[in-house]
């Protein structure tokens, strides 16, 4: 078997073997761009749970979510919605940004 | 202006970093700027098309399909990066010896050639998508004119750009006997940071779990943000918060590119005495 069809092998097997099982709805929190700012700029979450965020762009440019602490990068095109899987988180504060508008598209997650 | 110019730097720097390293690696394959050229033309092609149906991409697969995307080329990418690890490793020291060898080696070659188009091709296109369309975002508010985006962008794509330079010409100035070695561990590495980058939009889409988040917690020590923090992420792919499959990914990309280098090395020898043999 070729080198690479081992490294392909070995990623699909580690795929199926934690393929997630269709469970519970997670709670969602919906941040809305305008005006190149996040509003709420603030979103409180419960600690260890998977949320969906949901990012509802209304300006008329493309916006990146994007947070390091957070592991998350998306873009969402304009006047629509994307969606970001987060957590299960630990406690804290998880600062995440606009990258294409960083002055004014702010925000942070607060997971308690 | 001073807006443009720092994100396409951002964006231009990683794939400037690579550029460079290929480059420098692929030093003694004849014809291999042509290679290196057409890569970053398609790419940035590929960029302005990925730019334009980044909406018709975001929705596919029930709202994954950008990170679907983004992780299909990255993995593209270093299956593209292995291949060209285990052929230089057989083939990287007879081509420094003769570079000028014709017939076999150059037929291999363009093979090889072929493999780092598609990762140069690749790293433009995501980092381009994004650049183009910030881009298009900041033309379409009004907030610069077409003048000030072009210098911007310029600015800070040249500032990317000397990146590059700077990681070619301090590899090509690396002695003979290290060079291979070390052209080979730093395309292992961006290869095993690919595949990490890899895992992080299959966990953000929920295709794959984190296992443990975060593994380890480092940014007190080096953060993500600082200029080193940046540099040694696309260098290495250096993460102070990686995931448990992140590391994985890492881990197991890196030791199977090297696994297969030393074996296409010892089926080269045995290949070699079995012919002085015979």
């Amino acid at each position: 078997m070729s080198l690479r069809a081992l490294f392909a092998a070995v990623v699909l097997g580690i795929s199926f073997a934690a393929a997630p099982i269709a469970g519970a709805a997670e709670p969602e929190f919906t941040i809305v761009i305008r005006d190149h700012k996040f509003e709420p700029s603030e979103v409180r979450i419960p600690a260890n749970t998977k949320v969906r965020l949901i990012v509802d762009n209304q300006d008329s440019t493309a916006e990146e979510f994007e947070s390091k602490e957070l592991k998350r990068e998306k873009v969402i095109p304009p006047k629509s919605k994307g969606t970001v899987l987060i957590g299960p988180l630990k406690p804290g504060r998880y600062a995440f940004v606009g990258e294409f508008n960083e002055k004014t598209a702010k925000g942070v997650v607060i997971v308690e | 202006m001073i807006g443009a110019a720092v994100i396409v730097f951002r964006e231009s720097f990683e794939a400037a970093l690579l550029i460079g390293i290929i480059a420098a690696a692929t030093r003694a394959i004849p014809g291999r700027s042509r290679y290196v050229a057409t890569g970053i033309v398609a790419g940035a092609s590929g960029a302005l098309v990925v730019a334009a149906l980044t909406g018709r991409i975001a929705q596919l697969f029930g709202g994954i399909g950008q990170e679907l995307f983004n992780a299909g080329v990255l993995g593209i990418a270093v299956l593209m990066l292995a291949w060209h690890n285990i052929w230089m490793s057989v083939h990287g020291t007879e081509l420094a010896a003769d570079a000028r060898r014709v017939g076999r080696e150059v037929s291999e070659g363009r093979r090889a050639l072929s493999a780092i188009l598609v990762v140069i091709a690749v790293a433009v296109l995501r980092e381009g998508a994004e650049t183009a369309l910030f881009l298009y975002g900041l033309l379409s508010a009004g907030s610069v004119t077409y003048g000030e985006l072009a210098a911007g962008s310029g600015l800070g794509l040249a500032a990317g750009v000397a990146v590059g330079v700077v990681m070619y010409a301090g590899i090509v100035r690396v002695p003979m006997r290290w060079f291979f070695a070390v052209t080979s561990a730093l395309i292992l590495l961006l290869a095993a940071a690919m595949a990490a980058q890899m895992a992080r939009f299959l966990v953000q889409s929920d295709v794959l779990p984190s296992l443990a988040d975060p593994v380890w917690d480092t940014s007190h020590v080096l953060s993500a943000t600082s200029p080193l923090g940046a540099f040694l992420h696309a260098l290495v792919g250096y993460d102070p918060q990686p995931s448990g499959m992140q590391l994985v990914f890492y881990v197991v990309t890196a030791a199977t590119i090297w696994i297969g280098m030393q074996l296409a090395r010892r089926r080269q020898a045995a290949h070699a005495a079995s012919r002085v043999a015979a």
